[in-house]
């Protein structure tokens, strides 16, 4: 029973993070978009006067979604109009679950892993989850009805199955480096130190090609500028454009959970994950001999501090790369996809094993 | 395979301006497009035969209303050609800073949606944030940004206030700075030239076929320029390049006009130098204008002069002769006059009253100058009445527009959008 409860709690407290920290990338990219452009950005939305420089923007932006009016156009195929947006935002924040925030802890005498599923096929649980989201694309663009509506779901579709090949192959030569489906494990396995304990062995330094590669690919599975060609707001409006209120709202929010999620991912496979450089389960034990004990629970509070400072460069450099770049088309796309993606990352895993067969 | 139509537009985020383009697509190619205009005719040319010379110049604000000045410009200078007037020097050069400030801002109105076309919002709020600060210099001249009719037949309205040259100073820096960060981000980006060069490519004779001027006959290769061809105003008197470009695509044509946004930063330039040392005007014991009229309705006559509102600086008597012609029939008299004096407002309203105003003797009349977009040129007939027999607008996009279906066809559904915005279509000046 405690168990359960136990389980409960940190759904709770893991998914009300993901949205808060969703929530919070939407302010950022008010703020970020204006600081670029020469502009102040949200700033007005108060609770008692108080103001905060925006800091309460993001759930004025929410209620007004909420009370927006909801409209269904009456030739919308509905099923599938109102499975979208459903499934968009459902296969977007399961994934996020299986990222680990901290280091698993000991409770009731198991294992308890500090992410909603522990479980030690992470990897290909989140390429699944992620192949299921196209489906949200899908049946936006042909639940519609509507001609660009079709056309942004056609290229959603395309753009998002040429791209998970490229992610799947380029996290292949994480996966040969540190050989584990388990997420956390991976994290565990970039806990190691090389030259003489002052580098940590994280997977940007191992991988480094396969860290670019996986980072364009999933801004393209993201659908954001530079790759927001389903989106494409001045040329086909996307393929949600019949979408309204909060059906159009969860359509929004999956985009920014999408970013949380190529954020997290990012950090645990390249950038140690929530490691922070010479911290262990018992505290830190520094390359020039100092050591500094401390309990469990700080390291675990560490750690997921770590996490969140990781996570929120990555999302910064992920909005920065929003704001300054055009948008491919749709053919050049698929061309980046294919014919360099792809076999760059298949040069990748052929250059890791050679490397490995050589080193060992 | 069956073929898809696609409406694209007149409602749609990218057709600024309303044009529809229908468009026949396999899958995301463009096999056929059909461009239909006339959703902003506003018929500009009928109203102008039944108003006067002088209320016409107000309606060519609304024409190119992002170089407004570029209108009035034309129009007065037809208008004077046909009176056979001649312009003081001092208006000239006013007339060629404004004309080259509005090409600037008709420039930068067409870069800033370029980039948004593309995904690069960043870029349409610099180059529009520019363009504030050239409207900035528009207002405190003129006193409006977009309803200018600054430039009248005869001169200018009035002159420069006294902080013209700082506030043209920082418009040109920002201007520079927008220009400068806008090639930073667009110029030399792989994504930009993937998404423009090679596209809409027009070839030379085409686009002489179809009749096109300006930056878009320009990114073809081909020299002509109305203000090397047919120099008007001082345009000999100044040093400037005419930028050419070469393939005729998306590319060249961004890249003209960037290159043309620079000279005429130099033709300003120049221009400014010679009329820096303006007029000295008086600040102190100076008459409120209302004061002078209330006099004037007692039959006193108040000796002195007026003091004239901020944007009618320049229309005392001793310096009206350097912005407007001395053409007593053809032209408003000194505010001195009109507020004191019986014969001025007489004179006045011999202009203004319908019935009355400018006769200018039979004829017709077209002159071109270089607009925003190409050859801008009125043509206008007169039959001896106060008003116009017939007015017609060369307007540059027109010819432009024409070519669109053509230009659009074989390229991709995404192409079709940063090619119209390429051409820098003005519905109010394409539909009239």
């Amino acid at each position: 029973m405690e168990w359960v409860i136990a389980v409960a709690v940190k759904v709770i407290v893991i998914f009300t993070w993901a949205l808060l920290t969703v929530l919070y990338i939407t302010l950022l990219e008010r703020k970020e978009s204006a600081v670029i452009q020469d502009r102040i950005g949200a700033n007005r939305a108060s609770i008692l006067g108080l103001r905060l420089n925006g800091f309460f923007q993001p759930y004025a932006d929410a209620l007004k979604m909420f009370f927006k009016e909801d409209y269904t156009p009456p030739f919308v195929d509905k099923p599938f109009y109102y499975l979208a947006p459903l499934v968009s935002i459902v296969f977007a924040l399961i994934p996020v679950g299986a990222v680990p925030v901290a280091d698993s802890i000991g409770l009731f005498g198991r294992k308890f892993p500090l992410s909603v599923i522990g479980s030690n096929v992470g990897v290909v649980l989140i390429l699944s989850l992620l192949s299921l989201a196209v489906y949200g694309v899908i049946f936006g663009g042909y639940g519609s009805r509507n001609k660009y509506g079709v056309l942004g779901g056609m290229r959603g579709t395309a753009q998002a199955i040429s791209y998970e090949v490229a992610i799947g192959l380029s996290l292949v030569g994480v996966l040969m480096v540190f050989p584990s489906l388990d997420l956390n494990e991976i994290v565990h396995l970039q806990n190691r130190y090389i030259l003489g304990g002052w580098v940590p062995l994280w997977g940007i330094f191992l991988q480094p090609l396969a860290a670019v590669l996986f980072l364009i690919a999933g801004m393209a599975e993201n659908k954001r500028v530079p790759f927001d060609i389903p989106e494409g707001e001045s040329e086909i409006i996307g393929y949600f454009l019949e979408y309204s209120g909060m059906k159009f709202g969860m359509f929004f929010v999956a985009d920014f959970v999408e970013i949380l999620l190529l954020a997290a991912l990012f950090t645990t496979f390249f950038l140690g994950g929530y490691n922070l450089p010479w911290l262990f389960t018992e505290g830190f034990h520094f390359p020039w001999g100092g050591s500094l004990a401390m309990s469990p629970i700080i390291v675990r509070i560490v750690q997921f501090v770590t996490f969140n400072i990781k996570l929120w460069i990555m999302i910064w450099f992920l909005l920065l790369v929003r704001w300054t770049y055009p948008r491919y088309r749709f053919d050049q796309l698929m061309d980046l996809g294919w014919k360099s993606l792809v076999p760059l990352s298949i040069f990748n895993i052929l250059i890791t094993a050679a490397v490995m067969v050589v080193i060992r | 395979m069956e073929r898809m139509l696609l409406n694209i537009g007149p409602s749609h985020p990218a057709m600024h301006g309303t044009i529809q383009i229908k468009v026949e697509l396999d899958g995301e190619r463009v096999i056929k497009a059909d461009v239909e205009i006339g959703y902003l005719h506003r018929g500009f040319e009928k109203t102008a035969e039944n108003r006067t010379y002088i209320q016409i110049v107000p309606y060519t604000d609304r024409l190119n209303y992002v170089s407004p000045l570029l209108n009035n410009l034309a129009y007065a200078m037809a208008i004077e050609k046909l009176l056979g007037i001649d312009v003081p020097p001092r208006a000239k050069w006013l007339r060629m800073i404004f004309a080259e400030i509005s090409r600037i801002t008709d420039h930068l109105t067409c870069i800033a949606p370029i980039g948004m076309e593309l995904g690069a919002f960043t870029v349409f709020l610099y180059m529009i944030k520019a363009r504030e600060f050239l409207w900035d210099v528009l207002d405190a001249t003129t006193g409006a940004r977009l309803t200018t009719s600054y430039i009248r037949i005869g001169g200018v309205k009035a002159d420069v206030p006294e902080n013209f040259g700082e506030l043209l100073k920082k418009a040109i820096e920002e201007v520079k700075k927008a220009v400068k960060d806008v090639g930073g981000l667009l110029s030399k980006n792989p994504i930009f030239l993937k998404r423009t060069r090679d596209i809409a490519i027009v070839s030379q004779s085409d686009a002489l076929n179809y009749g096109f001027t300006g930056p878009v006959l320009r990114s073809t290769g081909y020299y002509y320029d109305v203000r090397k061809a047919f120099p008007y105003l001082y345009y000999d008197d100044v040093d400037f390049d005419v930028p050419l470009g070469e393939n005729g695509d998306n590319y060249d044509r961004y890249m003209v006009r960037m290159r043309e946004i620079e000279q005429s930063i130099r033709i300003i330039e120049q221009a400014f130098k010679k009329i820096e040392k303006g007029p000295v005007r008086e600040k102190e014991g100076l008459i409120e204008a209302y004061e002078a009229i209330k006099a004037s309705q007692r039959g006193e006559y108040l000796e002195g002069k007026l003091k004239l509102g901020p944007n009618l600086e320049g229309m005392e008597k001793e310096t009206y002769e350097s912005i407007m012609a001395n053409v007593p029939e053809y032209v408003p008299p000194p505010k001195e006059d009109l507020y004191r004096t019986i014969e001025g407002m007489i004179r006045h309203f011999k202009l203004i009253m319908s019935g009355h105003g400018i006769r200018p003797p039979k004829g017709e009349v077209y002159i071109p100058i270089e607009g925003g977009n190409g050859e801008l040129g009125f043509y206008i007939v007169s039959d001896g009445t106060d008003k116009p027999y017939r007015v017609h607008l060369r307007a540059p996009v027109f010819s432009i527009m024409s070519a669109l279906g053509k230009m659009i066809e074989g390229y991709y559904v995404a192409d079709v959008i940063p090619t119209f915005a390429s051409i820098n279509m003005i519905g109010g000046e394409l539909d009239r």
